[in-house]
């Protein structure tokens, strides 16, 4: 038989432990008592298990973070509400507009589609992480000079999703970068400017 | 959402002893079917086995075939050289799928399986045999514009909805899985399912059983190919019909073709007696034509999706068109 451990349980034992001991309570509250009495013991490891916050590395935007999350929390959610990187902005929940994006590990990636505890050891970077103190990234301001928003609501997540197009390679002709950020919504119709400003930013060869 | 335990498997093994012994468990590759189901409360799993950090995520050459590695991302394997070399259909395919920031979580063996589903499926408040065997279908009486034309049954008219499975049917793709029995390959085109009387199962694959990999022949097929996708808007949207085309072409002569369709059924459509009508025939229009009338035999409309019944023939001659002036 093979010793090493096949799957790992980021679940923190101290605390399981506790839960194991509180959560019986909690099961018997949830469920008929029936269920309880017949399979009491495994249920108590689940229902334990299930409320357990997990432990979590992430680097975001530079700074290292340590933290405890539930298992359910997207990635998404921690960046907002745990972390209170509120630039991400929540459009539709179900990945249909793109105002989430972000970058992990330098790809674009839709932040509300993904659970936070599957992102350990990852590097993420959000709107908030683009400007190099008060200097705006080259994308920014050419959204500023394009006029490449009305309401700005998709802002963060188009300039997200823009600086991914051009450094993919993607952003070669207007049909292209169309195309390439067609994962992006704007309700209020600012495409044509949006593009202005990634062929600005393109063909200005600036590193982004 | 419901809650439920997360773990992260670092052997094949362990994740797969892990979902076969818990019904309650599933596994959990890019996320993006999964997650979004679990919000709507439509899938709840009280475990999720994590099994991004298993060693299956590489594309690489096979005796007389390409091996993709069912945790190689959807845009990786549409930006691949040796897939654009050997199968660039497959990547027509996968970069019409879903937008650049989806294609970059959702993964091979993910795409396959995500589930073949329509509206009323996502709406807990109506009826639908998939979601809660025997409550009945909400589509068939209701809107069903998006729905299947072929293979239908009275318990469900749903499309499976992945672009990706379009070009890997036509290819003549293998899934390899792994399960507690050991391992099997699955021809792709056996891989979905119909949904005659039980239209909760998408797919044969086991409860348990995890796929490691797809395997595609090397093939004729690596410059007059196509996918056409007809969508409701130019981009990021599900398709109302598509189709992948194959040439291997004698000058203008046909000798061999491969044909797909997506949007039109529970699974993705081979169009095996459309491809023999091509073979021998020159690469003109009305060759095309006579295909597609073949492909559209026995196609069935409901109440609102009869528009594919011309929609569908015409995009496989569109498809076969463009992939002969490739
Ligand atoms: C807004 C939106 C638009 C979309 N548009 C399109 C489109 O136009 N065309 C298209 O084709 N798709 C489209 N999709 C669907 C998308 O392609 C799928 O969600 C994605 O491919 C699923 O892959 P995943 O890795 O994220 O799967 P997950 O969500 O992680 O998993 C899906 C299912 O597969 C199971 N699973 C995953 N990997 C394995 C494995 N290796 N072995 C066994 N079981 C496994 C999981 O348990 C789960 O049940 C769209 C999705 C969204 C949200
Ligand atoms: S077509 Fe299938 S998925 Fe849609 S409501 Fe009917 S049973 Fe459900
Ligand atoms: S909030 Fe994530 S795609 Fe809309
Ligand atoms: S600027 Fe308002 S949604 Fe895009």
């Amino acid at each position: 038989m093979n010793a090493e451990p096949e799957l790992e349980s980021p679940h923190d034992d101290s605390r399981r432990t506790f839960l194991k001991q509180s959560s019986v309570l909690t099961a018997m509250a949830l469920v008929p008592s029936p269920v309880v009495t017949a399979a009491a013991a495994e249920l108590d490891e689940k229902v334990a298990a299930a409320f357990e916050k997990v432990p979590l590395s992430l680097k975001v935007n530079g700074t290292k973070h340590k933290l405890k999350v539930e298992p359910r929390t997207t990635l998404l959610d921690l960046l907002r509400e745990q972390l209170h990187l509120t630039g991400t902005k929540k459009g539709c929940d179900y990945g249909q507009c793109g105002a989430c994006t972000v970058h992990v590990d330098g790809q674009r990636v839709n932040s509300c589609l993904s659970f936070a505890v599957m992102h350990d050891g990852q590097e993420i970077t959000t709107i908030e992480g683009l400007a190099k103190g008060d200097e705006l990234h080259p994308m920014q301001e050419a959204f500023v000079k394009h006029d490449g928003f009305q309401c700005g609501y998709c802002t963060p997540g188009q300039i997200m999703s823009a600086v991914a197009c051009v450094r993919e390679g993607h952003a070669g002709s207007e049909g292209e970068i169309r195309e390439y950020m067609s994962g992006n919504i704007c309700r209020c119709g600012a495409y044509s400017n949006i593009v202005a400003a990634i062929q600005d930013v393109k063909q200005g060869g600036q590193k982004v | 959402m419901n809650q439920f335990q997360y773990v992260r498997a670092t052997k094949s093994q362990g994740a797969i002893d892990a979902v076969a012994k818990d019904p309650q468990a599933k596994f959990i590759a890019g996320g993006t079917n999964l997650v979004d189901l679990m919000k709507r409360g439509i899938m709840t799993p009280q475990k999720l086995v994590d099994i991004n950090r298993l060693p299956l995520a590489k594309i690489e050459r096979q005796d007389n075939g390409l091996r993709l590695g069912a945790l190689a991302l959807n845009s990786t394997v549409a930006n691949d050289a040796l897939v654009r070399q050997h199968q660039p259909l497959l990547a027509l395919a996968l970069n019409a799928g879903a937008s650049p920031q989806l294609r970059n979580m959702a993964t091979v063996g993910g795409n396959m399986l995500q589930r073949t589903r329509c509206s009323y499926f996502y709406d807990l408040t109506m009826p639908c045999n998939k979601r809660e065997p025997g409550t009945g279908c909400g589509a068939l009486e209701g809107i069903n514009r998006m729905h299947a034309i072929f293979g239908a049954s009275d318990k469900c008219i749903a499309v499976h909805p992945s672009d990706m499975s379009v070009a890997l049917v036509a290819l003549d793709a293998t899934v390899l899985v792994s399960g507690s029995k050991g391992d099997r390959r699955i021809a792709f085109a056996d891989f979905h399912r119909l949904p005659g009387d039980t239209p909760e199962k998408d797919t044969n694959l086991e409860a348990g059983e995890l796929i490691t990999a797809v395997d595609i022949p090397d093939g004729p097929f690596t410059k007059h190919v196509h996918y056409q996708k007809v969508r409701e808007r130019a981009s990021y949207a599900f398709a109302l019909v598509s189709t992948a085309a194959a040439l291997d072409l004698d000058g203008n002569t046909i000798k061999a073709a491969r044909l797909a369709m997506g949007g039109v059924a529970h699974k993705p459509w081979r169009l095996t007696a459309a491809e023999q009508s091509l073979v021998g025939q020159p690469a003109t229009e009305a060759s095309f034509r006579r295909a597609a009338e073949v492909a559209m035999q026995g196609a069935k409309a409901f109440k609102h999706n009869a528009y594919k019944l011309k929609l569908g023939p015409n995009t496989i001659v569109q498809a076969l068109r463009t992939a002969a002036a490739a």
